[in-house]
């Protein structure tokens, strides 16, 4: 059951990423470039998914376990610490390089799009790398 | 005109928040991309038909739009293969050095009004900026 959960969490996800113009990296350069024609309409995809997710946290912090698993399994952590933003930085620059996030990188996987396979082999290598010993 | 704009957006963000909340109330887990993906890439792999299959719904979300719409979405790639390689390997290290990206830190981390994940979303919002200014403004052209 939580396998199908999964499977129709990331089609929504997806979906949603594609509608909302977040898989188009000249859309996401245009809401990063402060300094040139400047799109804000990533500001309303990050308003929409944060305020619905909201709910959703408040919602699940009055059910004592998930519906189709036993336990919720959330992130523990609270340091603010060098690897949290040494990360983030690293993380930043390469989205200001190419205008791709992990998301974005594997719907484009899914459109046979030449370009963003490059992007998205990178990326899967570059978490390798990090995951090594 | 930009308008509609602006509202597409809004109703695409909207159902990345359905999306993430389902999977919270569901399957009681975060739905943060980069930690998905990992999982499935490292040793410290958890869940990972779950993880398995969350990928494969992204991979045929573009093909679902596509048959909803009519139309697959666009993307406009401008960077050179050079510069998608080196960003690929700085988000995907990145990533899971920093433990998210824009779905576990952003639209997850921020509705859990998490402190460490509001630090890392002003980190790479900040770096993000910087480096299409430097690219676009400093170096002229770039991507």
């Amino acid at each position: 059951m939580n396998i199908i959960v999964a499977l129709g969490c990331g089609l929504l996800f997806g979906f949603g990423l594609a509608l909302s113009g977040m898989v188009d990296p000249a859309r996401v350069l245009g809401f990063l470039d402060l300094a040139g024609a400047w799109d804000p309409s990533l500001i309303f995809v990050l308003g929409g998914a944060v305020s619905v997710s909201f709910l959703g946290y408040r919602l699940s912090r009055r059910m004592s376990r998930p519906v189709c698993t036993e336990h919720f399994d959330l992130p523990t952590r609270t340091a603010i610490d060098r690897r949290l933003i040494g990360g983030a930085a690293l993380f930043g620059i390469g989205w200001g390089l190419a205008g791709l996030c992990p998301g974005p990188a594997i719907v484009s996987l899914g459109l046979a799009q030449g370009d963003g396979a490059v992007f998205a082999v990178a990326m899967m290598a570059g978490m390798l790398v990090e995951s090594l010993p | 005109m930009n308008w509609a704009h602006d509202i597409q957006a809004a109703c695409g963000g909207m159902l990345i928040g359905l999306s993430a909340a389902l999977f919270l109330l569901l399957d009681g887990r975060v739905a943060g991309i980069s930690g998905i993906l990992g999982g499935l890439l490292g040793p410290r792999n958890r869940a990972t038909a779950g993880n398995a299959a969350f990928i494969a719904g992204l991979l045929l979300a573009g093909p679902l739009y596509r048959a909803c719409t009519g139309r697959w979405p666009a993307v406009h790639i401008a960077a050179s293969w050079p510069v998608l390689v080196l960003a690929g390997l700085l988000v995907g290290f990145g990533t899971r050095l920093g433990s998210g990206c824009t779905s576990g830190h952003g639209v997850c981390g921020l509705a859990r009004l998490s402190r460490r994940s509001a630090a890392a979303v002003a980190t790479f919002m900040i770096t993000a900026f910087i480096t299409v200014f430097v690219t676009r403004h400093l170096m002229g052209g770039g991507s």
